[in-house]
Protein backbone atom coordinates (compact mmCIF):
# COMPACT_ATOMS: atom_id res chain seq x y z
CA UNK A 1 0.00 0.00 0.00
CA UNK A 2 3.00 2.45 0.94
CA UNK A 3 4.39 1.57 -2.42
CA UNK A 4 0.74 2.37 -4.21
CA UNK A 5 0.67 5.36 -2.74
CA UNK A 6 4.62 6.57 -3.60
CA UNK A 7 3.62 5.19 -7.02
CA UNK A 8 0.40 7.36 -7.63
CA UNK A 9 1.20 10.71 -5.90
CA UNK A 10 4.84 10.83 -7.14
CA UNK A 11 5.67 8.29 -10.02
CA UNK A 12 2.92 8.80 -11.87
CA UNK A 13 3.07 12.75 -11.90
CA UNK A 14 7.03 12.66 -12.52
CA UNK A 15 6.60 10.50 -15.49
CA UNK A 16 3.38 11.55 -17.32
CA UNK A 17 4.80 15.41 -16.66
CA UNK A 18 8.51 15.38 -17.46
CA UNK A 19 9.31 12.00 -19.48
CA UNK A 20 12.46 10.52 -19.59
CA UNK A 21 14.07 13.39 -16.94
CA UNK A 22 11.28 12.75 -14.73
CA UNK A 23 11.85 8.57 -14.71
CA UNK A 24 15.63 9.35 -13.96
CA UNK A 25 14.01 12.33 -11.22
CA UNK A 26 12.10 9.44 -9.30
CA UNK A 27 15.02 6.64 -9.86
CA UNK A 28 17.74 8.94 -8.05
CA UNK A 29 14.41 9.77 -5.16
CA UNK A 30 14.34 5.80 -4.80
CA UNK A 31 18.32 5.95 -5.13
CA UNK A 32 18.15 8.81 -2.31
CA UNK A 33 15.40 6.73 -0.18
CA UNK A 34 17.75 3.58 0.55
CA UNK A 35 21.01 4.91 0.59
CA UNK A 36 20.21 7.68 3.30
CA UNK A 37 18.78 5.57 6.03
CA UNK A 38 21.36 2.72 4.85
CA UNK A 39 23.87 5.67 5.92
CA UNK A 40 22.03 6.70 9.04
CA UNK A 41 21.91 2.99 10.28
CA UNK A 42 25.97 2.27 9.39
CA UNK A 43 26.14 5.27 12.04
CA UNK A 44 23.81 4.03 14.62
CA UNK A 45 24.84 0.49 14.12
CA UNK A 46 28.25 1.98 15.12
CA UNK A 47 26.74 3.12 18.33
CA UNK A 48 25.53 -0.30 18.46
CA UNK A 49 28.70 -1.96 18.18
CA UNK A 50 30.22 0.04 20.62
CA UNK A 51 27.44 -0.32 23.47
CA UNK A 52 27.40 -4.18 22.60
CA UNK A 53 31.14 -4.89 23.11
CA UNK A 54 31.20 -2.48 26.07
CA UNK A 55 28.16 -5.11 27.90
CA UNK A 56 29.90 -7.83 26.95
CA UNK A 57 33.08 -6.42 28.01
CA UNK A 58 31.50 -5.44 31.31
CA UNK A 59 31.51 -1.72 30.94
CA UNK A 60 29.51 0.77 29.77
CA UNK A 61 30.15 2.20 26.05
CA UNK A 62 29.52 5.33 24.84
CA UNK A 63 27.26 7.00 27.47
CA UNK A 64 28.57 10.55 27.34
CA UNK A 65 27.71 12.17 24.58
CA UNK A 66 23.63 12.83 23.81
CA UNK A 67 20.89 10.64 25.45
CA UNK A 68 22.35 7.17 26.07
CA UNK A 69 25.79 7.99 24.17
CA UNK A 70 23.39 8.28 20.73
CA UNK A 71 25.56 11.21 19.34
CA UNK A 72 28.74 10.18 20.31
CA UNK A 73 28.83 8.01 16.46
CA UNK A 74 27.90 11.42 15.17
CA UNK A 75 30.74 13.36 17.01
CA UNK A 76 33.18 10.60 15.11
CA UNK A 77 31.65 11.04 11.91
CA UNK A 78 32.36 15.13 12.28
CA UNK A 79 35.82 14.33 13.53
CA UNK A 80 36.70 11.89 10.99
CA UNK A 81 35.24 14.47 8.10
CA UNK A 82 37.30 17.85 9.75
CA UNK A 83 40.20 15.70 10.03
CA UNK A 84 43.73 16.44 8.18
CA UNK A 85 43.37 14.67 4.81
CA UNK A 86 46.73 13.02 4.70
CA UNK A 87 48.50 11.63 1.36
CA UNK A 88 51.90 9.78 1.04
CA UNK A 89 54.48 11.40 -0.77
CA UNK A 90 55.06 8.06 -3.03
CA UNK A 91 51.78 7.20 -3.39
CA UNK A 92 50.04 6.37 -6.52
CA UNK A 93 48.22 9.33 -6.54
CA UNK A 94 44.93 8.96 -8.68
CA UNK A 95 44.48 5.27 -7.70
CA UNK A 96 44.30 6.58 -3.75
CA UNK A 97 41.74 8.80 -4.35
CA UNK A 98 39.77 6.71 -6.32
CA UNK A 99 40.06 3.61 -4.04
CA UNK A 100 37.65 4.53 -1.31
CA UNK A 101 34.66 5.17 -3.92
CA UNK A 102 35.92 2.02 -6.02
CA UNK A 103 35.11 0.00 -2.39
CA UNK A 104 31.74 2.28 -1.62
CA UNK A 105 30.25 1.97 -5.27
CA UNK A 106 29.39 -2.00 -4.99
CA UNK A 107 28.35 -1.31 -0.91
CA UNK A 108 25.74 0.54 -2.04
CA UNK A 109 24.78 -0.75 -5.49
CA UNK A 110 23.81 -4.28 -4.24
CA UNK A 111 21.01 -2.73 -2.43
CA UNK A 112 19.65 -1.97 -5.87
CA UNK A 113 17.91 -5.65 -5.61
CA UNK A 114 17.19 -6.08 -2.24
CA UNK A 115 13.60 -6.40 -1.48
CA UNK A 116 12.30 -5.20 1.39
CA UNK A 117 8.32 -6.32 1.27
CA UNK A 118 6.42 -7.33 -1.70
CA UNK A 119 7.09 -5.29 -4.72
CA UNK A 120 9.19 -2.89 -2.29
CA UNK A 121 12.47 -2.86 -4.41
CA UNK A 122 14.46 -0.74 -6.76
CA UNK A 123 15.18 -3.23 -9.30
CA UNK A 124 12.97 -6.24 -9.70
CA UNK A 125 15.43 -8.02 -11.77
CA UNK A 126 15.01 -11.35 -12.45
CA UNK A 127 19.07 -12.09 -12.52
CA UNK A 128 18.96 -10.28 -9.07
CA UNK A 129 20.79 -13.01 -7.05
CA UNK A 130 23.70 -12.93 -9.95
CA UNK A 131 24.04 -9.24 -9.89
CA UNK A 132 24.39 -9.62 -5.89
CA UNK A 133 27.17 -11.78 -6.41
CA UNK A 134 29.05 -10.04 -8.97
CA UNK A 135 28.32 -6.76 -6.64
CA UNK A 136 29.81 -8.32 -4.00
CA UNK A 137 32.78 -9.31 -5.65
CA UNK A 138 33.66 -6.07 -7.12
CA UNK A 139 34.18 -4.96 -3.27
CA UNK A 140 37.42 -6.26 -3.04
CA UNK A 141 38.98 -4.18 -6.08
CA UNK A 142 38.57 -1.20 -3.75
CA UNK A 143 40.86 -3.06 -0.60
CA UNK A 144 43.64 -3.77 -3.27
CA UNK A 145 44.23 -0.60 -4.77
CA UNK A 146 44.12 0.85 -1.15
CA UNK A 147 46.90 -1.20 -0.66
CA UNK A 148 48.64 -1.40 -3.90
CA UNK A 149 48.61 2.87 -4.14
CA UNK A 150 49.71 3.47 -0.49
CA UNK A 151 52.63 2.02 -1.50
CA UNK A 152 53.40 0.79 1.68
CA UNK A 153 54.32 -2.82 2.96
CA UNK A 154 51.78 -2.93 5.39
CA UNK A 155 49.51 -1.60 3.29
CA UNK A 156 50.38 -4.16 0.76
CA UNK A 157 49.84 -7.35 3.20
CA UNK A 158 46.52 -6.38 3.85
CA UNK A 159 45.10 -6.15 0.58
CA UNK A 160 47.07 -9.47 -0.10
CA UNK A 161 45.56 -11.32 2.87
CA UNK A 162 41.88 -9.43 2.31
CA UNK A 163 41.97 -10.45 -1.52
CA UNK A 164 42.75 -13.77 -1.13
CA UNK A 165 40.58 -14.18 1.74
CA UNK A 166 37.49 -12.61 -0.06
CA UNK A 167 38.39 -14.34 -3.21
CA UNK A 168 38.09 -18.07 -1.96
CA UNK A 169 35.14 -17.31 0.25
CA UNK A 170 33.29 -16.09 -2.61
CA UNK A 171 33.66 -19.57 -3.28
CA UNK A 172 31.43 -21.07 -0.59
CA UNK A 173 29.13 -18.47 -0.55
CA UNK A 174 28.13 -18.78 -4.42
CA UNK A 175 27.46 -22.36 -3.57
CA UNK A 176 25.37 -21.65 -0.97
CA UNK A 177 23.25 -19.05 -2.52
CA UNK A 178 23.23 -22.46 -5.55
CA UNK A 179 21.75 -23.76 -3.13
CA UNK A 180 19.18 -21.05 -2.52
CA UNK A 181 18.27 -21.12 -6.42
CA UNK A 182 17.68 -24.37 -6.74
CA UNK A 183 15.29 -24.64 -4.07
CA UNK A 184 13.59 -21.29 -5.04
CA UNK A 185 13.90 -21.83 -8.46
CA UNK A 186 14.17 -18.27 -9.36
CA UNK A 187 17.19 -15.74 -9.44
CA UNK A 188 14.73 -12.94 -8.61
CA UNK A 189 14.90 -12.29 -4.78
CA UNK A 190 11.72 -11.34 -4.71
CA UNK A 191 10.39 -14.65 -6.16
CA UNK A 192 13.29 -15.93 -3.14
CA UNK A 193 11.00 -14.69 -0.57
CA UNK A 194 7.60 -15.73 -1.77
CA UNK A 195 8.89 -19.37 -2.13
CA UNK A 196 9.48 -19.04 1.64
CA UNK A 197 6.07 -18.08 2.42
CA UNK A 198 3.91 -20.70 3.51
CA UNK A 199 1.80 -22.08 6.98
CA UNK A 200 4.86 -22.95 9.22
CA UNK A 201 5.50 -19.15 9.29
CA UNK A 202 9.68 -19.32 10.09
CA UNK A 203 10.15 -23.43 9.21
CA UNK A 204 8.75 -22.45 5.69
CA UNK A 205 12.29 -20.36 5.23
CA UNK A 206 14.90 -21.93 3.37
CA UNK A 207 17.62 -22.52 6.80
CA UNK A 208 15.68 -25.48 7.67
CA UNK A 209 16.31 -28.07 4.65
CA UNK A 210 19.86 -26.04 3.78
CA UNK A 211 20.63 -25.72 7.29
CA UNK A 212 24.77 -26.53 6.30
CA UNK A 213 24.48 -23.72 3.35
CA UNK A 214 22.84 -21.04 6.21
CA UNK A 215 25.47 -21.54 8.24
CA UNK A 216 27.97 -21.41 5.29
CA UNK A 217 26.88 -17.95 4.10
CA UNK A 218 26.38 -16.35 6.89
CA UNK A 219 30.06 -16.65 8.41
CA UNK A 220 31.51 -16.73 4.26
CA UNK A 221 29.68 -13.46 4.50
CA UNK A 222 31.48 -12.34 7.73
CA UNK A 223 34.65 -13.48 6.16
CA UNK A 224 34.06 -11.45 3.09
CA UNK A 225 33.45 -8.06 5.06
CA UNK A 226 36.45 -8.67 6.79
CA UNK A 227 35.33 -8.97 9.97
CA UNK A 228 36.62 -10.43 13.32
CA UNK A 229 37.46 -12.99 13.61
CA UNK A 230 38.53 -13.01 10.28
CA UNK A 231 39.74 -9.55 9.76
CA UNK A 232 43.77 -10.44 9.24
CA UNK A 233 43.08 -7.53 6.31
CA UNK A 234 43.37 -4.98 9.49
CA UNK A 235 45.02 -7.26 12.09
CA UNK A 236 46.27 -3.89 13.69
CA UNK A 237 48.75 -6.45 16.31
CA UNK A 238 50.41 -7.91 12.64
CA UNK A 239 50.01 -5.25 10.29
CA UNK A 240 48.90 -1.83 12.22
CA UNK A 241 45.74 -1.51 10.29
CA UNK A 242 46.26 -3.32 7.25
CA UNK A 243 45.02 -1.78 3.95
CA UNK A 244 43.66 1.18 5.26
CA UNK A 245 46.94 2.23 7.51
CA UNK A 246 47.53 5.25 5.94
CA UNK A 247 44.17 6.72 5.26
CA UNK A 248 43.04 9.47 7.28
CA UNK A 249 40.10 11.59 7.63
CA UNK A 250 37.01 11.68 5.38
CA UNK A 251 38.31 8.49 2.86
CA UNK A 252 39.09 6.43 6.11
CA UNK A 253 35.69 7.57 6.77
CA UNK A 254 34.30 5.88 3.74
CA UNK A 255 36.07 2.80 3.83
CA UNK A 256 34.29 2.67 7.37
CA UNK A 257 30.83 2.72 6.10
CA UNK A 258 31.59 0.80 3.37
CA UNK A 259 32.76 -1.69 5.56
CA UNK A 260 29.52 -1.48 8.15
CA UNK A 261 27.19 -0.75 5.12
CA UNK A 262 28.34 -4.36 3.81
CA UNK A 263 27.78 -5.50 6.91
CA UNK A 264 24.21 -4.42 7.62
CA UNK A 265 23.55 -5.39 3.60
CA UNK A 266 25.04 -9.47 4.64
CA UNK A 267 22.52 -8.89 7.52
CA UNK A 268 19.83 -7.94 5.26
CA UNK A 269 20.42 -10.70 2.50
CA UNK A 270 20.79 -13.75 5.24
CA UNK A 271 17.32 -13.09 6.16
CA UNK A 272 16.12 -12.51 2.62
CA UNK A 273 17.88 -15.52 1.25
CA UNK A 274 16.95 -18.17 4.20
CA UNK A 275 14.86 -16.81 7.04
CA UNK A 276 11.84 -15.64 4.29
CA UNK A 277 12.42 -12.09 4.44
CA UNK A 278 9.34 -9.74 4.60
CA UNK A 279 7.45 -13.04 5.93
CA UNK A 280 6.30 -13.49 9.45
CA UNK A 281 8.21 -16.16 11.95
CA UNK A 282 4.66 -17.05 12.91
CA UNK A 283 2.39 -18.85 11.07
CA UNK A 284 -0.03 -17.06 8.69
CA UNK A 285 -3.56 -17.87 10.69
CA UNK A 286 -1.77 -15.99 14.10
CA UNK A 287 -3.64 -12.90 14.63
CA UNK A 288 -1.98 -9.54 14.04
CA UNK A 289 1.29 -11.26 14.55
CA UNK A 290 1.11 -13.46 11.12
CA UNK A 291 1.00 -10.70 8.58
CA UNK A 292 3.87 -10.38 6.42
CA UNK A 293 5.56 -6.83 6.62
CA UNK A 294 9.03 -4.87 6.16
CA UNK A 295 9.04 -5.05 9.72
CA UNK A 296 9.85 -8.54 10.19
CA UNK A 297 12.78 -7.97 7.51
CA UNK A 298 14.46 -5.48 9.37
CA UNK A 299 14.10 -7.30 12.96
CA UNK A 300 15.67 -10.41 10.86
CA UNK A 301 18.57 -8.32 10.04
CA UNK A 302 18.92 -6.51 13.09
CA UNK A 303 19.04 -10.52 14.78
CA UNK A 304 21.72 -11.43 12.08
CA UNK A 305 23.82 -7.66 12.58
CA UNK A 306 24.04 -8.42 16.40
CA UNK A 307 25.85 -11.87 15.46
CA UNK A 308 28.35 -9.61 13.44
CA UNK A 309 29.24 -7.83 17.24
CA UNK A 310 28.84 -11.02 19.16
CA UNK A 311 30.90 -12.96 17.12
CA UNK A 312 33.73 -10.17 17.83
CA UNK A 313 33.48 -10.11 21.05
CA UNK A 314 33.66 -13.91 21.23
CA UNK A 315 35.99 -15.26 19.14
CA UNK A 316 39.67 -14.41 18.63
CA UNK A 317 41.05 -13.80 15.27
CA UNK A 318 41.80 -16.84 12.93
CA UNK A 319 45.45 -17.53 11.91
CA UNK A 320 45.52 -17.08 8.23
CA UNK A 321 46.49 -21.18 7.16
CA UNK A 322 43.19 -21.49 9.78
CA UNK A 323 41.23 -19.31 7.24
CA UNK A 324 42.34 -20.77 4.38
CA UNK A 325 41.36 -24.34 5.42
CA UNK A 326 37.90 -23.27 6.55
CA UNK A 327 37.28 -21.75 3.25
CA UNK A 328 38.91 -24.14 0.88
CA UNK A 329 38.83 -27.76 2.71
CA UNK A 330 35.44 -26.95 4.89
CA UNK A 331 33.24 -24.78 3.21
CA UNK A 332 33.77 -26.26 -0.23
CA UNK A 333 33.06 -29.79 -0.10
CA UNK A 334 30.08 -29.24 2.04
CA UNK A 335 28.37 -26.65 0.41
CA UNK A 336 28.88 -29.13 -3.17
CA UNK A 337 27.22 -31.96 -1.33
CA UNK A 338 24.42 -29.90 -0.12
CA UNK A 339 24.19 -28.17 -3.71
CA UNK A 340 23.36 -31.73 -4.42
CA UNK A 341 21.22 -32.83 -1.72
CA UNK A 342 18.89 -29.68 -2.69
CA UNK A 343 18.72 -30.81 -6.05
CA UNK A 344 17.24 -34.22 -4.55
CA UNK A 345 14.77 -32.63 -2.35
CA UNK A 346 13.79 -30.38 -4.70
CA UNK A 347 13.17 -33.25 -7.49
CA UNK A 348 11.65 -35.30 -4.95
CA UNK A 349 9.45 -32.55 -4.15
CA UNK A 350 10.03 -32.04 -0.73
CA UNK A 351 11.26 -28.44 -1.42
CA UNK A 352 10.49 -26.00 -3.56
CA UNK A 353 8.11 -23.10 -4.45
CA UNK A 354 4.56 -23.69 -3.75
CA UNK A 355 5.26 -26.34 -0.77
CA UNK A 356 3.25 -26.30 1.83
CA UNK B 1 18.97 9.56 -31.52
CA UNK B 2 17.83 6.97 -28.74
CA UNK B 3 18.75 6.80 -25.45
CA UNK B 4 20.15 3.59 -25.87
CA UNK B 5 22.29 4.06 -29.15
CA UNK B 6 23.49 7.50 -26.77
CA UNK B 7 24.75 4.97 -24.10
CA UNK B 8 26.41 2.13 -26.98
CA UNK B 9 28.79 4.88 -28.57
CA UNK B 10 29.17 6.17 -24.95
CA UNK B 11 30.22 2.40 -23.59
CA UNK B 12 31.89 1.77 -26.83
CA UNK B 13 34.01 4.59 -26.69
CA UNK B 14 35.19 3.76 -23.41
CA UNK B 15 35.92 0.16 -23.78
CA UNK B 16 38.34 0.93 -27.07
CA UNK B 17 39.94 3.75 -25.27
CA UNK B 18 40.23 1.22 -21.80
CA UNK B 19 41.59 -1.22 -24.51
CA UNK B 20 44.13 0.90 -26.15
CA UNK B 21 45.38 1.73 -22.55
CA UNK B 22 46.03 -1.94 -21.98
CA UNK B 23 48.61 -2.19 -24.28
CA UNK B 24 50.24 1.51 -24.31
CA UNK B 25 50.60 2.55 -20.72
CA UNK B 26 53.61 1.54 -18.81
CA UNK B 27 52.91 0.51 -15.58
CA UNK B 28 51.75 -3.22 -15.26
CA UNK B 29 49.24 -2.52 -12.64
CA UNK B 30 47.85 0.26 -14.26
CA UNK B 31 47.00 -1.70 -17.44
CA UNK B 32 45.81 -5.14 -15.53
CA UNK B 33 43.15 -2.08 -13.91
CA UNK B 34 42.63 -0.77 -17.39
CA UNK B 35 41.63 -4.14 -18.55
CA UNK B 36 38.87 -4.48 -15.67
CA UNK B 37 37.42 -1.54 -16.72
CA UNK B 38 37.20 -3.05 -20.25
CA UNK B 39 35.51 -6.03 -19.11
CA UNK B 40 33.40 -4.22 -17.06
CA UNK B 41 32.64 -2.29 -20.28
CA UNK B 42 31.63 -4.64 -22.44
CA UNK B 43 29.51 -6.55 -19.76
CA UNK B 44 27.73 -3.06 -19.77
CA UNK B 45 27.36 -3.36 -23.86
CA UNK B 46 25.86 -6.74 -23.59
CA UNK B 47 23.61 -5.53 -20.83
CA UNK B 48 22.68 -3.47 -23.81
CA UNK B 49 21.64 -6.45 -26.01
CA UNK B 50 19.28 -7.79 -23.05
CA UNK B 51 21.96 -10.61 -22.44
CA UNK B 52 21.93 -9.98 -18.38
CA UNK B 53 23.12 -13.19 -17.94
CA UNK B 54 26.57 -13.27 -19.97
CA UNK B 55 26.87 -9.79 -18.93
CA UNK B 56 26.76 -10.28 -15.34
CA UNK B 57 28.31 -13.79 -15.78
CA UNK B 58 31.55 -11.27 -17.32
CA UNK B 59 31.42 -9.58 -13.99
CA UNK B 60 31.40 -11.71 -11.57
CA UNK B 61 34.28 -14.39 -13.19
CA UNK B 62 36.42 -12.06 -15.00
CA UNK B 63 36.12 -8.96 -13.27
CA UNK B 64 35.22 -10.34 -10.04
CA UNK B 65 37.79 -13.95 -10.01
CA UNK B 66 40.46 -14.02 -13.29
CA UNK B 67 41.73 -10.27 -13.20
CA UNK B 68 41.68 -9.94 -8.77
CA UNK B 69 44.15 -12.93 -9.32
CA UNK B 70 45.92 -11.04 -11.99
CA UNK B 71 46.28 -8.28 -10.38
CA UNK B 72 47.42 -10.01 -7.26
CA UNK B 73 50.12 -11.42 -9.60
CA UNK B 74 51.21 -8.56 -11.56
CA UNK B 75 51.58 -6.31 -7.93
CA UNK B 76 54.23 -8.92 -6.46
CA UNK B 77 56.02 -8.84 -9.75
CA UNK B 78 58.75 -6.45 -9.80
CA UNK B 79 58.45 -5.79 -13.75
CA UNK B 80 61.17 -3.57 -15.18
CA UNK B 81 59.67 -1.77 -17.97
CA UNK B 82 63.04 -1.11 -20.27
CA UNK B 83 63.58 -4.85 -21.03
CA UNK B 84 60.55 -5.39 -21.99
CA UNK B 85 60.04 -2.34 -24.45
CA UNK B 86 63.84 -2.48 -26.20
CA UNK B 87 63.64 -4.29 -29.25
CA UNK B 88 59.95 -3.26 -30.28
CA UNK B 89 61.41 -2.58 -33.91
CA UNK B 90 63.03 -5.98 -34.06
CA UNK B 91 59.94 -7.99 -33.18
CA UNK B 92 57.44 -5.94 -35.15
CA UNK B 93 57.32 -7.84 -38.24
CA UNK B 94 56.96 -10.82 -36.14
CA UNK B 95 54.06 -9.75 -33.89
CA UNK B 96 52.62 -7.64 -37.42
CA UNK B 97 52.14 -11.62 -38.89
CA UNK B 98 50.33 -12.86 -35.80
CA UNK B 99 48.26 -9.99 -35.74
CA UNK B 100 47.33 -10.68 -39.76
CA UNK B 101 47.09 -14.32 -38.98
CA UNK B 102 44.57 -13.50 -36.28
CA UNK B 103 42.37 -11.18 -37.59
CA UNK B 104 42.25 -13.90 -40.83
CA UNK B 105 41.20 -16.16 -38.85
CA UNK B 106 38.53 -14.10 -36.83
CA UNK B 107 37.26 -13.53 -40.26
CA UNK B 108 36.56 -17.12 -41.25
CA UNK B 109 35.01 -17.71 -38.13
CA UNK B 110 32.65 -14.97 -38.19
CA UNK B 111 32.38 -15.59 -42.22
CA UNK B 112 31.78 -19.34 -41.55
CA UNK B 113 29.16 -18.77 -38.70
CA UNK B 114 26.86 -16.26 -40.57
CA UNK B 115 26.94 -19.21 -43.56
CA UNK B 116 26.15 -21.68 -41.06
CA UNK B 117 23.65 -19.40 -38.74
CA UNK B 118 22.08 -22.11 -36.19
CA UNK B 119 21.73 -19.49 -33.97
CA UNK B 120 18.70 -19.83 -31.35
CA UNK B 121 15.09 -18.21 -31.59
CA UNK B 122 14.53 -15.89 -29.44
CA UNK B 123 12.76 -17.05 -26.49
CA UNK B 124 9.04 -16.64 -27.31
CA UNK B 125 7.48 -16.87 -23.78
CA UNK B 126 9.90 -14.62 -22.76
CA UNK B 127 11.08 -16.31 -19.95
CA UNK B 128 14.03 -14.61 -18.25
CA UNK B 129 17.67 -15.10 -19.89
CA UNK B 130 19.27 -17.18 -17.62
CA UNK B 131 16.46 -19.62 -17.91
CA UNK B 132 16.68 -19.83 -21.66
CA UNK B 133 20.26 -20.19 -21.50
CA UNK B 134 20.52 -22.61 -18.96
CA UNK B 135 17.91 -24.97 -21.14
CA UNK B 136 19.86 -24.44 -23.89
CA UNK B 137 22.90 -25.85 -22.27
CA UNK B 138 21.41 -28.29 -20.68
CA UNK B 139 19.68 -30.06 -23.28
CA UNK B 140 20.81 -28.92 -26.67
CA UNK B 141 24.32 -28.14 -26.35
CA UNK B 142 24.44 -31.35 -23.13
CA UNK B 143 27.69 -33.04 -24.95
CA UNK B 144 30.11 -29.82 -25.33
CA UNK B 145 28.90 -28.53 -22.39
CA UNK B 146 30.38 -31.28 -20.31
CA UNK B 147 33.13 -32.05 -22.22
CA UNK B 148 34.30 -28.57 -21.62
CA UNK B 149 33.54 -28.88 -17.88
CA UNK B 150 35.76 -31.90 -17.76
CA UNK B 151 38.58 -30.31 -19.46
CA UNK B 152 38.66 -27.29 -17.16
CA UNK B 153 38.84 -29.96 -14.47
CA UNK B 154 41.53 -31.54 -16.16
CA UNK B 155 43.37 -28.29 -16.27
CA UNK B 156 43.31 -27.58 -12.73
CA UNK B 157 43.78 -30.41 -10.95
CA UNK B 158 47.39 -30.33 -13.44
CA UNK B 159 47.83 -26.93 -12.53
CA UNK B 160 47.81 -28.06 -9.11
CA UNK B 161 49.70 -30.91 -8.93
CA UNK B 162 52.48 -28.76 -10.79
CA UNK B 163 52.92 -26.70 -8.25
CA UNK B 164 52.11 -28.71 -5.58
CA UNK B 165 55.78 -30.04 -3.81
CA UNK B 166 55.82 -31.53 -0.83
CA UNK B 167 59.39 -30.40 0.73
CA UNK B 168 60.91 -32.20 3.64
CA UNK B 169 61.55 -30.72 6.76
CA UNK B 170 59.10 -27.53 6.69
CA UNK B 171 58.09 -26.93 10.32
CA UNK B 172 53.70 -26.65 8.72
CA UNK B 173 51.48 -27.09 11.07
CA UNK B 174 48.71 -29.68 10.72
CA UNK B 175 45.14 -27.92 11.50
CA UNK B 176 43.56 -30.77 11.93
CA UNK B 177 45.99 -32.56 14.66
CA UNK B 178 45.57 -28.44 16.68
CA UNK B 179 42.00 -28.59 16.23
CA UNK B 180 41.93 -32.32 17.91
CA UNK B 181 44.01 -31.16 20.64
CA UNK B 182 42.79 -32.11 24.43
CA UNK B 183 43.76 -29.89 27.38
CA UNK B 184 44.89 -33.53 28.89
CA UNK B 185 47.85 -33.66 26.62
CA UNK B 186 49.10 -30.28 26.50
CA UNK B 187 49.28 -29.78 30.50
CA UNK B 188 49.63 -31.67 33.47
CA UNK B 189 48.70 -30.88 36.86
CA UNK B 190 50.83 -31.63 39.17
CA UNK B 191 49.59 -32.23 42.77
CA UNK B 192 52.22 -31.18 45.45
CA UNK B 193 52.17 -30.21 48.97
CA UNK B 194 52.60 -26.54 50.18
CA UNK B 195 55.05 -26.01 51.81
CA UNK B 196 55.50 -27.75 55.60
CA UNK B 197 53.54 -25.99 57.98
CA UNK B 198 56.54 -26.26 60.86
CA UNK B 199 59.56 -25.22 58.45
CA UNK B 200 60.36 -21.42 60.02
CA UNK B 201 61.46 -19.02 57.34
CA UNK B 202 65.52 -18.26 57.53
Amino acid sequence: MLSNFFHSWVHDPLVNGLGTFGLVVWLVLCILAIAVPVILSVALYVWWERKVLGWMHVRMGPNSVGPAGLAQTFADVFKLLLKEYFMPQAASKFLFVIAPLIALVPAFAAWAVVPFDDKVVLADINAGLLYLLAMTSLGVYGIILAGWSSNSKYAMLGAMRSAAQVVSYEIAMGMALVGVLICAGSLNLSDIVRAQSGHWGIFNGFWLPLFPLFLIYFISGVAETNRAPFDVAEGESEIVAGFHVEYSGAPFAVFFLTEYANMILISFLAAVLFLGGWNSIFPVSVPVLGAPGWWWLFAKAFFFAFFYLWFRAAFPRYRYDQIMRLGWKVFVPIAIVWVLVAGCLVYFDIVGPGKV
Amino acid sequence: MSFELILFYLFAAVLTVAALGVITVKNSVHAALLLVLTFFTAAALWLLLQAEFLAIALVLVYVGAVMVLFLFVVMMLDIKIEPLREGFVRYLPVGAIVALVMLTEMLMLIGLKVMSAQTLPPDPAGASNTAWLGKALFTQFLLPFEVAAVILTVALIAAVMLTLRRRVGVKAQNPAKQVAVKASERIRIVKMESASKGASTP
